[in-house]
């Protein structure tokens, strides 16, 4: 093997030999590749060969995949035609057939929950989106740009639970006659308002409440991608346009946005699967109490707080389902744009 | 050379093995991260003090306790024994053969036989009542009281003409707290539990925790409109918004303001921990204190006592090894108890607690209710199955208070415990 990869003239042309041999193995496969595969000198090449090199580079990965992703996925699948139990098959549990996939789709708090990640992802993908690019490019002409950027991207830095509870407390409730400790609150009563149980009023402001805390962790991510495409964006042709006459809008409107409409692509799928298994807002701030109910929180409760994995685990597959299609989507597009790169 | 490491590595052998043999372990997981904690390991060096051959592993568990006893049940590495107040859970536990039962391995005498009961199920005895709590109290502030010139009432009537008082007197009689993180709404339920006791009685209540009557039966119903007249009647700070809010361990707190912004909270005799801590000079029994939830109607009661709602942790045991046992009967013993109650003014499940050996009035007064209760009853939530009791019971009172039909409400809460049980 090592002689092989001494680059001499001879050898080279035998290598060639070689590739077209190995080829005749890869498709033909059984006559011509036994024969080949007989002698000793062969399989030490076969073994050498860029098929062999890349299966064992991959196995690791497929392996890994295969029993942290595909198992556990084929076992959920199988484990939500059965009934209610921690274990996940045994005697305690029974068969039930379609019944979870009928609570999934029938319940009215799985309907609410349904409803709700429908809102989410409508709501904050759109506003994460369009805020994001809006200031990506108004702050690409700020003199502060760097300053005003790390300061929108700083929620970002706060876990989730983190800015759950900060938002918590901004949204805090205290009956009209004492002290606002909320924020909000405090300037509703300011203004001489009467103060808002802003997590409590359903079923439109408290989900509001709830997807503004989202939009404003993600904003400054989609921000910093937009900032980034929107700065590999030739000037020279900008400047082309404006000298041609077009108005800032008009360059915005028919330069800028074709131009990141393949990063607006990437980072709306992006947004649309984060938001679609949102979990730690609605958990810390309401635990989908009044009508505020996400799937990926009543998969927990179900599997955690009432013990009924074959629920969860319908609920768990309702959740991949919906997210596979904006994966592939999120992937198609990644590949294309680094393939235009 | 040689043989000089020979000898050593035998030592070692011999030294391993033999301390393997010697010391045992108990593995305990606990969910109290507050003053409980230091307490329980006074209980615990007691008694490896007086075992020295055993050491006990104490973990921790603030949050989230019952998603991770779950997950290590499931992979078979539960922790020896557990103090926990789902009784519900135990009986799932118990039915999957997860848990030892304890009759004969451990002597129950020395727990006050009305409690013993609670730990029993199917025939079996799978949880030791040793760490009690009595929810039917009404906590006020007797120095607001006199100075108002109000009293403390001793039926139903009289609380309510006690409310409406405070309120044409331009107070506010009520402080609800219904809110508690992940758990919210459970405060709310123990307010229905309390008053079926008094309305219905201590037989239906127990038909309804076994779910042998449906929620919407008329009683059940009945119960939430009681509830919910305080809200109806503006008795509540903030109203419904306010109660669906407060977090059930700052609803006190309204009672000690100057003026106060409410007069009356009912919670169990945890709550004096929050007070002390939020207002450390208050002194109890004067600045606050405690009446029992008056009974409503007489038919429900009809020795003329009042019942009595406690909770509280029972012992299970998952591992059925001498050590274990040992350690559990240890806790059931008046050395544990009294380490228990002198550190933390807690109450006692021991038969022969003293009340007067309460420094704390209000905790003396709380022994002694639950020492001379005729009917005492354990919170129905933690009896009901989890999706009931930790799920729609608790969701069901937010519903309520926030203003969604009651029929409506119950339909759904019956419609889960259908399934559950």
């Amino acid at each position: 093997m090592a002689a092989e990869l001494q680059p001499h003239g001879g050898q080279d042309s035998r290598r060639r030999t070689h590739i077209g041999k190995r080829i005749v193995v890869g498709l033909d496969g059984s006559v011509a590749g036994r024969r080949i595969l007989k002698s000793g000198r062969a399989m030490a090449r076969w073994f050498g060969s860029v098929r062999w090199n890349s299966w064992a580079f991959v196995a690791p990965a497929l392996l890994l995949i295969g029993f942290f992703l595909v198992y556990p996925t084929i076992m959920t699948i199988i484990r939500s035609f059965f009934g209610r139990g921690t274990a996940l098959f045994g005697p305690t549990v029974e068969f039930v057939g379609l019944t979870n996939w009928k609570y999934v789709f029938t319940n009215e708090i799985m309907l609410t929950s349904l409803r709700n990640n429908a809102l989410w992802a409508i709501l904050f993908t759109s506003c994460t989106v369009g805020f994001g690019l809006t200031l990506a490019v108004l702050l690409d002409r700020v003199r502060y740009e760097k300053l005003a950027k790390s300061i929108i991207f700083i929620p970002a830095a706060i876990s989730m639970v983190g800015a759950s509870i900060i938002w918590k407390f901004i949204y805090a409730y205290k009956p009209a006659h004492l002290a606002q400790i909320g924020v909000l609150n405090a300037i509703v009563v300011a203004f001489g308002g009467e103060p808002v149980g802003w997590l409590i009023q359903r079923p439109w402001i408290n989900n509001l409440c709830l997807i503004a805390v989202g939009i404003w962790i993600w904003t400054g991510f989609c921000m910093v991608i937009f900032s980034a495409a929107y700065k590999n964006i030739p000037r020279a042709l900008l400047e082309a346009a404006r000298i041609d006459g077009a108005g800032e809008w008009r360059v915005f409107r028919n330069i800028i946005l074709p131009l990141l409409g393949p990063t607006a692509g990437v980072v709306a799928t992006t947004m649309v699967v984060q938001v679609l298994k949102i979990f730690d807002i609605i958990y810390v701030m309401t635990n989908g109490n009044y009508s505020t109910e996400v799937i990926a929180n009543r998969m927990y409760k179900e599997m955690f707080n009432y013990n009924n994995y074959g629920r969860a685990s319908a609920i768990a597959v309702v959740l991949l389902i919906l997210i596979v299609p904006f994966m592939i989507l999120n992937i198609r597009r990644f590949a294309a744009q680094e393939g235009a790169r | 050379m040689r043989r000089a490491l020979l000898v050593l590595l035998v030592l070692t052998v011999v030294g391993v093995v033999g301390f393997a043999d010697e010391m045992k372990y108990v593995t305990v997981m606990h969910g109290w991260p507050g003053e409980q904690a230091p307490a329980f390991q006074k209980i615990v060096s007691a008694f490896e003090d007086a075992n020295p051959d055993i050491t006990i592993i104490v973990e921790v568990v603030g949050r989230d306790r019952p998603a991770l006893l779950a997950t290590r049940l499931a992979q078979g590495n539960p922790p020896d024994l557990t103090p926990h107040p789902w009784i519900g859970t135990m009986k799932q536990w118990a039915d999957a053969g997860e848990i030892v039962d304890l009759t004969g391995l451990v002597d129950t005498s020395d727990i006050n036989p009305a409690l013993v009961p609670i730990g029993e199920y199917d025939g079996g005895l799978y949880g030791l009542f040793i760490f009690p709590n009595v929810k039917s109290l009404v906590w006020y502030n007797p120095k607001e009281f006199t100075a108002n010139g109000y009293e403390v009432p001793s039926s139903w009537v009289q609380l309510q003409a006690l409310s409406q008082q405070i309120l044409d007197d331009g107070g506010v009689p009520w402080s609800i707290g219904l809110e508690s993180g992940a758990a919210s709404g459970w405060p709310g339920t123990d307010w229905i539990e309390d008053i079926i006791l008094r309305t219905a009685g201590a037989d239906f209540y127990d038909r309804w925790v076994a779910h042998e009557v449906p929620w919407t039966d008329s009683r059940v119903k009945y119960a939430f409109e009681v509830f919910g007249e305080l809200f109806l009647n503006n008795y509540v700070l903030g109203g419904a918004t306010g109660a669906l809010t407060t977090n059930f361990g700052d609803a006190a707190d309204p009672l000690f303001l100057s003026p106060p912004a409410a007069f009356m909270q009912k919670q169990a005799t945890f709550i004096n921990g929050f007070i002390t801590d939020h207002f450390p000079n208050l002194v109890a029994g004067e600045d606050y204190a405690i009446f029992p939830l008056p009974g409503i109607d007489p038919n429900a009661t009809p020795d003329g006592s009042i019942p009595l709602l406690v909770s509280g942790d029972v012992v299970t045991v998952f591992n059925n090894r001498p050590e274990v046992i040992k350690f559990a009967q240890f806790l059931t013993s008046e050395t544990a108890a009294g380490i228990w109650s002198s550190e933390l003014g807690e109450l006692s499940a021991y038969v022969d607690a003293d009340p007067a050996a309460y420094a704390n009035p209000i905790t003396r007064q709380a022994q002694e209710m639950l020492l001379n209760a005729t009917v005492s009853r354990f919170d129905g939530s933690d009896l009901m199955p989890g999706e009931v009791g930790a799920g729609i019971f608790w969701t069901g009172i937010l519903d309520y208070v926030s203003g969604i039909d009651l029929d409506t409400v119950l339909s759904d809460i019956e419609a889960v415990a259908q399934d559950a049980y």
